[in-house]
């Protein structure tokens, strides 16, 4: 992570900036939109003049997964899908969060049929989810607000993959 | 997007693709050429599409679209729930004009029953039939244009489409998936007040659209990227299976509610806009003159709405009146037996199509007389649509794909079921 | 419109049979799926029918009799704003069907959708793969005795 891997000792200094790190992480939250179905829909509302997700500094929603860091699934995974959106997760650097956005995503929502993966908690590890179906774009809003809680109390110590010194890839399958 | 090898596309795709041209062998094409995956998780493939290009540089040589990412079982669902139960899932279908699936659905159920929904609702079904139009094809221009680079019109359509949404709230008590329309009539009745609203939206809708177009209409590269791409004879396009406005771009004048009409839409005037060139400037413009059209309808169908009730009286096919409920015995023995075994059609089949924003959508349903259907069948125009893009984008760039796709606009939720 | 089809087909295939049945004001006809190819050539190429727009291709699975699928097709002829709906039985144990898909060519993908999801194959298909469900999927799920939950172990998840 950057900055912090040199200043995992607990000074003073050392803590005000990781306090300080996490502050401006926690205000510039770039989420991956990985807009499957409905919910999408919502997610596109949210970045609209109405509801305005910009102000919260998530209005740069990338399509690439490499500058994101808050992954949005909106949309009924399915099985077939679902291998793409673990690709995609892995993809994406530390720190990651996902939001569940809907009750497909949380749940299997109303779909309870052969090809729907019920919950994705099954293959990623969720940090917020947002009921509705799909959730209003004030709904979404207030999951980013719990995410942005969240981020802002994440320490240099809640991600010991951290390497000290040099570089270590985490995981074996990359790809593009 | 990603280069792939021949271990990585599935050995029956690999073969689709290069059945283009059969004289070239495994070994010489991916030499000379390169197999592209533009994946199911891409900004501009409009959902979750997987298109497979075969490339000779720049240029597509084949393509195959892979679907599927989306399939929800639909149809397998639909033969184990109730003709009532499954309203909400037909808002899910093209999910961006949710009430125009709702009212598609209601006249196929209502057909194989045998009744008809009085007046009242079939103009207020037909109000929102045109809005969700208005809201689908918002969404359309402004996605086309975002694809191809002009964002600002993106935003501005959807400001547009939130009023709408505004509306959809106040009528059908939610803003998107509404779930409205129920066997023999609309859940609700709509006031005065709201009717007023939509007349005033109305009005200044009309100046909104025309800066949009402004914006687009003489704007050089808006025009160079789409002029020219993607041209579908007539022939070809009726062959293939293209209904909707993708249809009217390629001078068919084929509109459902013209030919089969259905609701109240004999008694509108309003005209179907045609263009000839059949390429996707044609396939835009056609969207944009439905816009006015579609707010010439609204117009109409406010002036014409008679008073009455909104749901039919007939207590063994139809849910009994609320108040009527509480009080009296044999609406609560009727509207338990609905509930929970559903309304029972007699055993037949029907086949029932729409005009949908996006095209025609059918439904066919397959009765034995019981309380869920035997077997339903979506016919869904994305599906239909998205057929024609292994020919249209033959020859063309990668960055034309972008913009076919985006003109011919697919919706993955219907497409997958 | 119904004597004018009647006519045609008796004219032309004088030795089958065909089914007329009218409901809800919509025609189906029934016959042999040996004659599919000749008989949807003719609704097609003839200038006073004019039946160019493929809409769909479904089947239905009836479970308990010999003939146990129906394939279903709607075609529509725009100039008489007419729409017409063809039926062949298929049976389980010889489940193939000539495909039509060289006549209208929006015939192809509802056709691969019905060998995916009920099993028919269609001869003469110029690429006959799954549509929705992956290659290596090995059931076919609209088939009435498939479950509604799927068959565990039949798809495959990703690892946390």
């Amino acid at each position: 992570m950057g900055l912090e891997s040199k200043l995992v000792n607990d000074g003073f200094i050392t803590t005000t900036v990781d306090a300080l790190a996490a502050w401006a992480r926690e205000n510039s939250v770039w989420p991956m939109p990985m807009g499957i179905s409905c919910c999408a829909i919502e997610m596109m509302a949210s970045g609209d003049p109405k509801y305005d997700i910009s102000r919260f500094g998530s209005e740069v929603m990338r399509f690439t997964p490499r500058q994101c860091d808050l992954m949005i699934v909106a949309g009924t995974v399915t099985y077939k899908m679902a291998h793409v959106v673990k690709k995609i997760y892995d993809q994406m650097p530390e720190p990651k969060w996902v939001i569940a956005m809907g009750a497909c995503t949380s749940s299997g929502g109303m779909y309870r049929s052969y090809n729907v993966v019920q919950g994705i908690d099954q293959f990623l590890p969720v940090d917020v989810y947002a009921a509705g179906c799909p959730p209003r774009p004030e709904n979404l809003l207030n999951a980013l607000m719990q995410i942005q809680s969240k981020v802002g109390k994440s320490r240099v110590k809640d991600f010991p993959d951290a390497p000290e010194l040099g570089f270590e890839p985490k995981q074996t399958e990359v790809s593009l | 997007m990603q280069k792939l090898t021949k271990d990585d596309v599935h050995p029956k795709i690999v073969q689709a693709l290069l059945g283009a041209d059969s004289h070239i062998t495994l070994e010489d094409a991916l030499e000379n050429e390169m197999i592209l995956n533009m994946g199911p998780q891409h900004p501009a493939t409009h959902g979750v599409l997987r298109l497979l290009l075969r490339l000779d540089g720049e240029t597509v040589i084949a393509c195959v679209p892979e679907l599927g990412y989306l399939h929800r079982g639909y149809e397998k669902m639909a033969e184990n729930m109730s003709y009532m139960e499954f309203i909400p899932h037909t808002d899910r279908l093209d999910y961006i004009s949710p009430p125009a699936n709702n009212v598609a659905y209601a006249l196929a159920v209502e057909k194989l029953a045998g009744i008809t929904a009085p007046p009242r609702a079939q103009y207020i079904r037909m109000l929102l039939a045109e809005l969700a139009r208005m809201c689908s094809h918002l969404v359309s221009i402004g996605a086309l244009a975002m694809d191809v680079g002009a964002l600002t019109v993106f935003l501005w359509g959807l400001r547009e489409r939130e009023k709408i949404l505004d509306f959809f709230d106040v009528i059908c008590g939610a803003r998107f998936t509404t779930s409205y329309t129920r066997i023999g009539g609309v859940a609700s009745d709509v006031t005065s007040g709201t009717l007023k609203k939509i007349i005033e939206f109305l009005d200044q809708f009309e100046e909104k659209l025309d800066e949009m177009e402004r914006l687009l209409n003489g704007n050089r590269i808006f025009i160079e990227r789409l002029e020219g791409v993607g041209i579908i004879s007539k022939d070809d396009a009726i062959d293939l299976g293209f209904t909707g406005p993708n249809l009217r771009g390629s001078g068919v004048e084929f509109d459902l509610r013209r030919a089969t009409p259905y609701l109240f839409y004999n008694e509108m005037d309003f005209t179907i806009p045609v263009y000839t060139e059949g390429d996707s400037l044609a396939r835009y413009f056609v969207r944009a003159d439905e816009l006015r059209e579609s707010s010439k309808i609204i117009r109409q169908v406010i002036d014409k709405m008679p008073n009455g009730e909104v749901m039919l009286n007939s207590p063994k096919k139809v849910l009994p009146r609320k108040t009527e409920i509480y009080t009296k015995m044999e609406e609560l023995i009727h509207d338990f037996m609905i509930v929970n075994f559903g309304i029972n059609p007699p055993a037949g089949e029907v086949y029932s199509a729409v005009e949908n924003p996006k095209g025609e959508l059918g439904f066919y349903i397959v009765s034995k007389g019981e309380g869920h259907p035997w077997k339903m069948k979506i016919r869904s125009p994305s599906f239909a649509n998205l057929q024609a893009v292994p020919h249209l984008v033959k020859g063309y760039m990668i960055s034309d794909v972008v913009a076919i796709v985006g003109s011919i606009d697919p919706i993955m939720g219907e497409a997958d079921k | 419109m119904k004597e004018v089809l009647e006519e045609k087909l008796k004219k032309e295939f004088s030795e089958s049979s065909f089914e007329f049945t009218e409901q809800f004001g919509e025609l189906t006809i029934k016959f042999d799926k040996s004659l599919i190819v000749p008989v949807c050539k003719l609704l097609k190429q003839d200038e006073a029918l004019a039946f160019i727009l493929c809409e769909d291709i479904t089947a239905v699975d009836w479970a308990t009799r010999t003939n146990r699928f129906t394939v279903v097709y709607h075609i529509f002829s725009m100039k008489h704003s007419f729409r017409l709906c063809l039926k062949a039985d298929v049976d389980n144990a010889d489940n193939k069907i000539d495909s039509v898909s060289f006549i209208w060519k929006a015939a192809n993908w509802p056709e691969r959708e019905v060998f995916d999801m009920y099993g028919i194959s269609f001869n003469n298909h110029p690429d006959l793969r799954r549509m929705y469900m992956p290659e290596d999927f090995e059931h076919h799920p609209l088939r009435k005795e498939f479950p509604l939950m799927g068959i565990p172990g039949s798809v495959s998840l990703p690892k946390k």
